[in-house]
């Protein structure tokens, strides 16, 4: 994780992508959402989807998974021990949306993009890095996005 | 599959209805992250010790995802349920450490009917993931898409 001085906004990071499988769409929603649209895909094809979609938490979860790949593979570029702080914990997420589904055998590239930075009064040591967050699939249609908060290490406090 | 039991009628803005009852294993919290949030303080207990959270806990996705099982076993399941389009916020305000017992305390906020689809109906919940000590350790708030009982009957209303 670089430091909260040395992330600009605007700064794009592409994630990669990701393909959505049946049996694994069914997998993680029978564990956590198991609506009949997301695990059974008879009741699927009859349902408003008109076939097996997957669950949100499915496609925000996968962001979040190409998001540590992405961090843990910049780490092993810059070398273990390059100084930079460890990944902050989030507060938590606004405004999330899955504005279409995302259905068997779709492919969803997701990315990351800076859009705001915020000090903290209280804790001068860390600050707060907003992003927007998105999943696109191979129509180029918007599946997800949300706004994510980090708190992030500053290197210089005083 | 069987008629469902609730519709968007059925949810009425400003009552609140405790449910759930969910144990988090190590192994669940471990699982979960090897999928989805490898980093070291949702894998291991002394790395989750040395962080700013305390001990092993969930990813955070990890609690949205057992909310929502709590959710779907709570009332979805046997509701006219048909998605969402989304949340406006989730404030993660406490980690979900290893043996905890969630439950969810859940709110009506506000409902409508949709423009478009004068089938579907939409409800506003405000969901706190509560543990065995009633702390909240977790608020999520957003809409769910729920079908009507009578849709007609709206339209003339």
């Amino acid at each position: 994780m670089p430091w909260f001085e040395d992330i600009a906004i605007g700064e794009t990071t592409d994630l990669g992508s990701y393909t959505f499988e049946a049996d694994d769409m069914i997998s993680f929603a029978s564990k956590f959402d198991p609506q009949p649209f997301h695990i059974d895909e008879g009741a699927a094809k009859a349902s408003a989807y008109g076939g097996l979609i997957a669950s949100g938490w499915h496609t925000c979860s996968v962001w979040m998974k190409l998001m540590v790949k992405t961090r843990i593979a910049e780490k092993a570029r810059n070398g273990a021990d390059d100084g930079s702080p460890p990944g902050g914990p989030s507060p938590g997420f606004l405004d999330l949306k899955w504005p279409t589904p995302v259905r068997v055998g779709d492919r969803v590239t997701y990315s990351t993009e800076v859009i705001e930075k915020v000090d903290l009064k209280s804790r001068p040591g860390l600050g707060i890095v907003r992003s927007l967050n998105k999943g696109v699939n191979q129509n180029g249609e918007l599946v997800m996005s949300f706004i994510g908060q980090g708190l992030i290490q500053k290197r210089d406090h005083s | 599959m069987s008629e469902p039991e609730l519709y968007w009628e059925d949810f009425e803005p400003g009552t609140t209805r405790e449910f759930g009852e969910k144990h988090v294993t190590r192994e669940e919290i471990v699982d979960f992250a090897k999928d989805y949030d490898p980093q070291p303080f949702h894998l291991d207990e002394k790395a989750g010790e040395a962080s700013i959270l305390g001990g092993l806990c969930a990813s955070g996705w990890h609690s949205c995802a057992m909310l929502m099982r709590m959710l779907c076993d709570g009332f979805l399941l046997k509701s006219a349920a048909m998605g969402s389009p989304g949340l406006d916020e989730v404030r993660w305000r406490k980690p979900v450490y290893v043996d905890d017992v969630l439950h969810v305390r859940q709110t009506c906020l506000e409902t409508r009917v949709s423009k478009s689809r004068p089938e579907m109906g939409l409800v506003k919940f405000q969901s706190e993931v509560m543990n065995q000590k009633d702390e909240v350790c977790m608020i999520s708030t957003g809409w769910m898409m729920i079908g009507l009982r009578n849709p007609a009957s709206r339209e003339s209303a």
